[in-house]
């Protein structure tokens, strides 16, 4: 048995291992609005990743709860509001935007503001120094 | 005048540093649970390890007394460190402990109680993970105090020690 045939044995284990079984929809507009949630949904263990790509069992239970959600009738919102009624506000990829997370969303943004305004303070007075040729004693100038 | 203006610079990185350290001091992985302060979720599910598979445990049949939830699996490591705290605490009667035995292969639990001890009145098996979505888990061991009206009173992730029970679950008993 060459090391070639084992490395192959062994991917193809992997991958089983691995494999969730894909979830489908019957209706393509299902189908997008599974995918676009999965994309608005952190994993809570894998937790830079969104539910598209997260390999943890828990990602794996979370998109079945969604798939089932939308099979029954339940809207994007209120299939987002289940989990984050579960989970808590961190579910949502994107942090919503409300008062407790109004620094996170603007601080850099501040922060950028504030630099550029010391930026340009610390420039223009600078600036104004170097021209400032009224002090300079032209009488000895060779041209 | 002019020792003022070098100030500002200073006092913001200053402000700044301190913001972050804070932040390198929280730990992500301990998400808030949105359920404490709310009514437990009705669960009903198969008992582990009961003759009758068509047994159920309710939830709901648990009200009028303050009960431990602990959420484990035979598969989790960090579960049995918390596992002989669990086994005294069985022989005190203030607070009842149930079992959640999480997305586990019945065979493999019962071998590990079998081990291990079983501190539980009951655990109920939950093989696909779905009381555990609805009771928001993401980690095992995680533990749930639930009070005399049901409602989740505390969640602890990750696994029980002394110091958290004397505080959080026997320690918090009327």
């Amino acid at each position: 048995m060459s090391v070639r045939w084992l490395c192959l044995a062994g991917l193809l284990v992997a991958g089983v291992v691995t494999a969730e079984a894909p979830l489908y929809f019957e209706d393509p507009e299902q189908h997008e609005r599974y995918q676009g949630l999965l994309e608005e949904l952190r994993c809570l263990v894998c937790q830079n990743q969104s539910l598209t790509d997260s390999p943890a069992p828990l990602a794996q239970d979370m998109r079945r709860e969604v798939h089932r959600m939308i099979e029954a009738g339940y809207s994007n919102q209120q299939v987002v509001e289940f989990l984050a009624s579960r989970y808590g506000d961190f579910v949502h990829y994107r942090p919503p935007l409300r008062a407790a997370t109004l620094l996170l969303w603007f601080g850099p943004l501040l922060l950028l503001g504030a630099a550029a305004w010391a930026v340009v303070y610390v420039v223009r007075r600078h600036a104004g120094a170097a021209i400032d040729t009224d002090a300079v004693d032209d009488g000895n100038r060779p041209c | 005048m002019k020792r003022w203006r070098y100030g500002i610079p200073l006092a913001a990185l200053v402000v700044l540093i301190g913001l972050l350290a804070y932040g390198l001091g929280l730990d992500p992985r301990h998400v808030p649970s949105p359920l404490v302060g709310r009514p437990l979720p009705a669960l009903s599910l198969p008992v582990l390890g009961h003759p009758d598979p068509q047994a159920r445990w309710h939830s709901a049949a648990l009200l009028g007394k303050p009960f431990m939830l602990n959420v484990w699996a035979s598969w989790c490591v960090s579960c049995r460190e918390e596992h002989p705290l669990l086994v005294e605490l069985s022989g005190d009667d203030r607070l009842p402990v149930y079992g959640l035995n999480y997305r586990d292969r019945e065979a493999d639990a019962l071998a590990w109680l079998e081990r291990w001890g079983d501190p539980y009145i009951a655990s109920v098996h939950d093989p696909k993970g779905s009381a555990g979505l609805t009771l928001g888990v993401y980690a095992v061991p995680e533990t749930f105090l639930i009070d005399a009206e049901g409602h989740v009173r505390y969640k602890h992730i990750g696994p029980l020690t002394r110091a958290v029970l004397e505080e959080h679950f026997v320690g918090a008993l009327p």
